[in-house]
């Protein structure tokens, strides 16, 4: 037992590092429902179109040889295209797959569908066009495994405590500019009224594109982020991906930002826990639980409004 | 400066605008009054765009807005107290006025900055909750932010969606001196109403509205002494 107790800040390090990445993920899903109401379930597969887009520019600077590889420039090589690539992407799945419906008034169950078809469109896209075998993100040669620090008996890499650091600047740069900027405040507007929001002169179309875009792009950066951590990725790995994120954007109260980012926190944390002090086999039961447990006891989320004040569409 | 054209709007299978004709003169006060589901609302909507004209036209300023978007029409001088208010509660006060000027693309924020000192002058409460979320706010307080909202667009036309409703009558008499001091200034003010003795004391004209078509239109005062009117048409008891 105290050999398992030895464990916990490990494993707390550890959960923290899955948390960011769930967290990351989170924010695409509650800021789509916050303007849509509706889940975009093809935002499992923006990401790891995201660790796909990473992994091609890693590969092409190994290809040609660049010296010199340090995180310090090669880490922004690979977010930045991630992020712009997913970013049109996550624009491009809301105008051809969501928008068409939508706008012929349609219910929120046709989207669904369409999201579900657009996820399995983009998982054999994937797979025809790079291959059904897993891609290898060579992640030694930018974070050496000797690049790592101990205290109190906790191990942590270089490269968790980038992803930490990474997760969280791209957290407080997006809440900045949900609180702070014009486009934030037309985000909300629209969020909380949609017919006002246009009353104000806000173009509700370039709102959702806007939306879509911030939510995918950070997809990107989680997608980037777990190549470099699990350094193997495939063209399924967004499906599960997924769906724990949706999870973790349930539990902290789905169309809530800083609940997004704390659902993921949890849910990683208690994955990480589950591995170690019950049953890997487990992980996946105790993620879900957690999500039932949430919807009988909280429906609302833990940081989310009674869903009894919750406006109609 | 404002008029519509024989508009006719749908709300699927149901027409609510049977085809409506009225016109609003710059500088002037003018009310729009009837009861439930007569169509004032849906009047508001039609001009804004929100709801499109299936026939008729709307032309503001010359120019005509029905088929345009609304944020494009909101760009051409036109804004909205709406009914029940609809201020952003999970806005602050700053927040909402800021929201109010959304459509001023170009305006600096030491422009903006000026506008919400003076939107402050005009109601002092708002000024004491700037930073309050506006939706924690009493029913009068938050009127007071919707109209300062509307007016943060720097509107020629301001349209009104039942700004008596929900309020006692103090804070009533209160925003409709408002009303007219806000025109006074120079805004055009287009005021629907179903609370036609409020509305017509500060209206200079009135149309009355029934079940989407316009039946009667007259100047306020005479609207006002018309007792059957008032009767016929708007429910009232004249006792």
């Amino acid at each position: 037992m105290s050999d398992l107790l030895s464990m916990l800040p490990q494993q707390l390090v550890f959960g923290i590092a899955l948390g960011t990445i769930y967290g990351l993920l989170a924010l695409g899903y509650t800021m789509v429902y916050g303007v849509l109401f509706m889940i975009n379930f093809a935002h499992g597969e923006v990401f790891m179109i995201g660790a796909y887009v990473g992994w091609a520019v890693f590969a092409a600077l190994l290809d040609h040889q660049v010296g010199g590889l340090h995180p310090i420039w090669v880490l922004p090589v690979l977010l930045l295209p991630a992020m712009l690539f997913c970013g049109g992407l996550g624009m491009a799945i809301e105008r051809f797959a969501y928008r068409p419906l939508y706008r012929r008034g349609a219910t929120r169950l046709g989207p669904l569908i369409s999201a579900v078809g657009a996820s399995i469109f983009l998982q054999n896209a994937v797979m025809l066009t790079q291959g059904a075998r897993m891609k290898v993100y060579m992640t030694n040669l930018l974070f050496p495994r000797e690049w790592r620090f101990n205290f109190l008996g906790v191990s942590v890499s270089a490269l968790l405590i980038v992803m930490v650091v990474v997760a969280a600047i791209m957290m407080w740069g997006l809440n900045t500019l949900v609180q702070k900027t014009r486009l934030g405040r037309a985000i909300r507007a629209v969020a909380e009224d949609r017919e006002m929001a246009a009353v104000m002169g806000v173009s509700v179309n370039n709102v959702i594109g806007a939306t879509f875009f911030l939510g995918s792009a950070l997809a990107g950066v989680a997608g980037v982020l777990i190549g470099l951590y699990y350094t193997q990725i495939d063209f399924v790995m967004g499906y599960s991906a997924g769906l724990k994120a949706f999870t973790a954007a349930v539990l902290g109260g789905i169309g809530n930002i800083k609940g997004a980012m704390l659902g993921g926190l949890i849910l990683g944390i208690v994955e990480s826990f589950a591995v170690t002090f019950i049953n890997p086999a487990f992980k996946d039961v105790i993620a879900f639980g957690l999500l039932i447990l949430t919807l009988i006891f909280r429906p609302e989320g833990i940081l989310g409004e009674p869903l009894a004040d919750w406006k109609k569409v | 400066m404002l008029k519509l054209d024989r508009v006719v709007t749908y709300y699927g299978p149901i027409m609510a605008l049977k085809g409506i004709s009225l016109e609003i003169n710059a500088g002037e006060i003018v009310c729009l009054l009837g009861g439930n589901a007569s169509g004032k609302s849906t009047t508001i909507k039609a001009i804004l765009g929100i709801v499109r004209p299936q026939e008729g036209a709307v032309t503001f300023e010359g120019q005509r807005i029905s088929g345009l978007g609304t944020g494009e029409i909101v760009r051409r001088g036109i804004s909205l107290v709406p009914e029940a208010r609809r201020i952003f509660g999970r806005m602050t006060v700053w927040e909402n006025l800021i929201m109010g000027a959304y459509s001023r693309d170009g305006a600096t924020q030491v422009e903006l900055d000026q506008d919400i000192e003076r939107i402050y002058g005009l109601f002092p409460r708002l000024r004491e909750r700037t930073t309050q979320y506006a939706g924690t706010m009493s029913g009068g307080e938050q009127q007071m932010l919707a109209m300062g909202r509307a007016l943060m667009s720097r509107p020629r036309l301001l349209l009104m969606d039942e700004p008596s409703m929900g309020l006692s009558p103090a804070l009533v008499d209160q925003v409709f001196d408002i009303i007219q001091e806000i025109n006074r200034h120079g805004t055009t003010i287009l005021v629907v109403e179903q609370n036609a003795a409020v509305a017509l004391s500060i209206a200079h004209r009135g149309y009355v509205l029934q079940n989407g078509s316009i039946v009667v239109q007259d100047s306020a005062a005479a609207l006002l002494q018309a007792d059957d009117i008032r009767r016929a048409y708007l429910g009232e008891d004249s006792s």
